[in-house]
């Protein structure tokens, strides 16, 4: 085992710490730098709660190492509403669809949803229903979740 | 009597109100179990049983004991040592019980029985440490199928056998002369396959004792925090006062958070004894093969009609597996209580066997007595088909219409103010049967193969089964300010009660909801009673939310009437203000009211109490009911055995609903785990009794790609209780496994494949459709 100093930006603050080679970067978020947020559901890939984005990309932060973030730019749900509270419109979705119920899947949901919003290329319905395919919710049965991606995939009404 | 809202027209209860607890959770502010740090705490992990039987004959953990960072090492002797082997509270009486301790002590009973508990610095070194101890095994051969468990190697040593219990109806020779007579006679068995809960958050666990208060505080991914303690004292053997449970928020239960783990009740005694903070998390391999099991059942049953196709006796041959350790020993007496489901049945016999295996043993899981709907309603559809009558039709012939109630059931249960004929009805207009039936007979034409399946059901909510479910109890308050609080001991994992119950207080205090906070989740400010499970939350929390709201309401009024010299009757409250009907500029605060109530008592009416709480506790029935049908059409692929569902429509009447918004979303997620059930989950074990699915990646979840779009109806028949309310927790995943195999079978009624063993997942449908083409069906 041995232990490596890493530095990360972590949504917008610098964070230079020393880790053991071993530790996940989901270990790290909420163990390290107390970013609760985000959630580990299975460690092993399939069910996305842990999703984080990193240099811009959604990832699952159970299966990559703290060491490989090393120089990333990371954010994480913690990071996505304005500092005034004002929630991004993924977030907003969500609650006026009613796309979540214990919340606890939700991080995930949100950063993978939030990753492809925000991406330069448009995004129809069935591509961003496709990649919620990487995420499991046991209890909204996704029907909110789907109507918040039909709510974010709408073309905005001409003014 | 009908206790309507006594306050003005509601303004929250009835609608689509955005959740309380949303803001905190999508923003990453939720705090769930595993969230919370204590100071000085260390982190637990388990060395768990590799067989399915085994002899303990040596355990050697020199290795763990010498890793930096292991502080403490716990067998089954040094716990037996400790506490005295519990019986579960859910056992009943009478029935022999297995010696159960928290870890394995002479002997392992199934795959994942835990045998060492380490507890380390970090969860990293606990597990290294695990690895490290070596445990010597002389496996035994091992009961894997409840089926065979009559003449199978005995589960545990110390019963006689491996019936756990048996139960029958009293023998009842005109219940047989009615089948001989009958002029159909249908049976079938049906058959069931083992679910896992798997909600996302696994279970978990923070003990920390403070010797000096005698205190054990406790974090608790729990259903409720007082069924926590009230579960954790029996074992541990101490007062309910000994132990301070807390949870935040909990991600989902679905019932495998009602009751403390083996694992868990292990690692509240080593804290104990420690005197240091210990945290477990379950990781998903450990939920996957040693949470707890359900659903692995089956049933032969026997339905007896008149030549019209009228229903005239059943019978209900039940068997399931319990596993070795279960909490919940059976769920049969709600099963048979629950069968003669929405259907005039005037004779009723049936037999419940609940079997020992070296599984995993049985929990609750979302309507755990469900099967009896499962094997009902597919029975039903068989029925019809061998009587060459509509299933529709059979079901409209012995439906229960509202000229028949109160209408008191062949297992003695009494349905009142329900509506299953109007139910059925709203979900054959929203489906359009005649029209589906046209497009089913071309779409056969061209070699598609689709199916229309419905299921019609009564679901008891409440199950005020005793002990610490009897009584449900709130309590409102108003500060100083004029702010109101709730509390109460049900908890939310995930039902939003934080919300429906601030809904139900606003309505009737004529507050703003953002005025009201609803406390909960912690055993120290609220009290004694049950948390989430068996769908009694708006029930029981709600009932004694709206009652004490109403007391609360009276006293504001009546401080109100006192200070305006206005009569109480005349007064009403609406955004945060008292005033005479119909004459607004008159007003008062409620923060003058509370001012008054708390630093003013010669103000108030005469031989009034100052302050302003009100608390009500009440007992319900032990069973209330709602009822739903549902249907849905299906496209199945007989060249792949891939069921794609095509439409959901879903009637429920949950009575007054506070939120449709929740209502719906609590109808979703259990159809959606109903349609995992059926086409993906299955918990398998080999024939050595190894668990096969011990990941997501071999326990599949239906996922946002798999799920139709559910079309939604409701019916509104308020309950004589408290605010009109019925439940809605658990129906979906009740009534939807048998609409879908119903649907399956529909589609594939020209290959007659036997749809009565589930899973229907592509493989088997595979299978069945080869031997069916081979005509070896």
């Amino acid at each position: 085992m041995s232990d490596h100093t890493i530095q990360t930006k972590i949504n917008g603050n610098v964070v230079k710490k020393t880790v053991a080679a071993r530790k996940t970067l989901a270990d790290f978020l909420r163990v390290d730098c107390s970013l609760t947020g985000t959630h580990i559901g299975c460690e092993h890939g399939v069910c996305g709660a842990c999703t984080v984005m990193v240099d811009g990309l959604a990832v699952r932060s159970c299966l990559m190492l703290a060491v490989q973030a090393d120089g990333a730019e990371i954010r994480t749900v913690e990071g996505v509403a304005k500092e005034d509270g004002t929630l991004h419109r993924v977030q907003q979705a969500l609650q006026e669809e009613h796309g979540l119920q214990c919340g606890f899947c939700t991080p995930g949901f949100v950063m993978t949803l939030v990753s492809l919003v925000e991406r330069k290329e448009p995004i129809d319905e069935e591509e961003m229903k496709a990649a919620l395919s990487g995420h499991i919710c046991r209890c909204t049965g996704y029907q909110g979740i789907l109507r918040a991606v039909k709510k974010l995939t709408a073309t905005p009404a001409k003014a | 009597m009908s206790q309507a809202s006594a306050g003005a027209a509601a303004r929250y209860v009835g609608q689509h109100v955005v959740r309380k607890e949303d803001p905190r959770m999508l923003t990453g502010q939720g705090r769930y179990v595993d969230d919370n740090v204590v100071p000085g705490m260390l982190h637990a992990a388990f060395v768990r049983s590799p067989h399915a039987k085994a002899r303990i004959v040596h355990i050697d953990f020199a290795a763990a004991r010498a890793l930096p960072g292991v502080h403490g090492i716990y067998t089954g002797a040094d716990i037996a040592a400790m506490v005295k082997p519990a019986r579960s509270l859910h056992w009943p009486p009478n029935v022999p019980y297995p010696v159960t301790m928290p870890l394995a002590h002479t002997d392992v009973r199934y795959v994942g029985d835990p045998v060492v508990l380490i507890v380390a610095d970090d969860r990293y070194i606990a597990e290294d440490a695990a690895e490290l101890v070596e445990v010597e095994y002389d496996p035994q051969d091992a009961l894997v199928d409840y089926m065979t468990a009559n003449n199978g190697p005995k589960v545990h040593p110390d019963l006689d056998s491996n019936l756990l219990w048996e139960m029958a109806s009293p023998a009842d020779p005109e219940l047989d002369a009615i089948f001989a007579s009958a002029a159909h006679v249908v049976e079938k068995t049906i058959t069931q396959q083992r679910y896992i809960n798997s909600p996302m958050e696994t279970r978990g666990i923070i003990a920390s004792h403070s010797a000096a208060e005698n205190l054990t505080t406790i974090w608790s991914a729990s259903q409720g925090v007082h069924q926590t303690a009230y579960y954790l004292a029996n074992a541990l053997a101490c007062d309910i006062a000994d132990l301070r449970v807390i949870a935040g928020d909990v991600g989902a239960g679905f019932g495998g958070k009602v009751h403390p783990g083996r694992d868990e009740i292990a690692v509240v005694i080593a804290a104990r004894h420690m005197r240091r903070p210990i945290k477990y998390i379950e990781d998903r391999m450990e939920h996957l093969i040693a949470s707890a099991q359900a659903r692995e059942e089956s049933a032969l049953v026997k339905l007896a009609f008149d030549a019209k196709g009228i229903l005239l006796a059943a019978k209900f041959d039940y068997q399931h597996d319990s596993g070795a350790y279960p909490w919940l020993p059976s769920v049969g007496p709600l099963a048979v209580n629950a069968f003669p489901g929405p259907y005039r049945l005037p004779k009723f016999g049936w037999r419940v066997r609940a079997w020992y295996t070296n599984t995993v043993g049985l929990g609750a899981y979302r309507g755990p007595w469900m099967f009896e709907t499962v094997a009902r309603e597919q029975v039903i559809d068989i029925a019809a088909k061998q009587m060459g009558i509509d299933s529709l039709e059979l079901r409209r012939r012995n439906v229960i219409h509202t000229a028949d109630q109160p209408y008191k059931t062949a297992s003695g249960q009494v349905y009142d103010r329900v509506s299953p004929d109007q139910t059925l009805e709203k979900v054959v207009d929203m489906i359009d049967v005649p029209v589906f039936r046209k497009v089913q007979e071309a779409a056969r034409k061209e070699g598609r193969y689709l199916g229309l399946g419905m299921s019609v059901y009564m679901e008891p909510t409440v199950n005020a089964i005793g002990g610490i479910r009897t009584t449900f109890q709130a309590e409102t308050r108003m500060d100083a300010s004029g702010r109101i609080t709730v509390s109460s001991h049900i908890g939310n994992p995930g039902n939003s009660m934080e919300t429906t119950l601030a809904q139900i207080a606003a309505d009737e205090l004529g507050v703003d909801i953002k005025d009201v906070r609803v406390v909960y989740g912690d055993t120290a400010n609220t009290q004694f009673g049950p948390g989430a499970g068996g769908s009694k939350q708006a029930v029981g929390a709600g009932g004694a939310v709206t009652v004490a709201a109403q007391a609360l309401r009276k006293k504001i009024l009546a401080i109100g009437a006192k200070m305006l010299e206005a009569a109480p009757e005349d007064l009403t409250i609406e955004n945060g203000k008292v005033f005479v009907k119909g004459i607004p500029q008159v007003e008062l605060t409620l923060k003058k009211i509370a001012e008054s109530a708390y630093y003013l008592p010669k103000t108030l009416p005469e031989g009034m109490e100052p302050g302003l709480a009100t608390s009500h506790r009440m007992t319900l029935p032990v069973t209330h009911w709602a009822n739903a049908a549902h249907a849905c059409t299906v496209d199945v692929d007989v060249e792949t055995g891939v069921v794609k569902i095509l439409r959901w429509v879903a009637s429920e009447d949950c009575g007054v609903m506070i939120n449709p918004t929740v209502v719906e979303g609590q109808m979703s997620g259990g159809i959606v785990q109903g349609i995992g059930g059926v086409l993906l989950e299955h918990s398998l074990y080999d024939e050595r009794g190894n668990p096969l699915a011990a990941s997501f990646k071999d326990y599949l979840l239906p996922l946002a790609t798999d799920v139709p779009v559910i079309e939604y109806s409701h019916v509104c028949t308020p309950s004589d209780t408290p605010g009109g309310f019925k439940g809605a927790g658990e129906g979906g995943a009740i009534i939807a496994p048998p609409t879908l195999a119903n649907a399956i079978a529909d589609a594939l009624a020209p290959f007659n494949i036997d749809c009565s063993r589930m899973p229907l997942s592509p493989d088997r449908l595979l299978m069945a459709l080869e031997a069916s083409r081979s005509g070896k069906a």
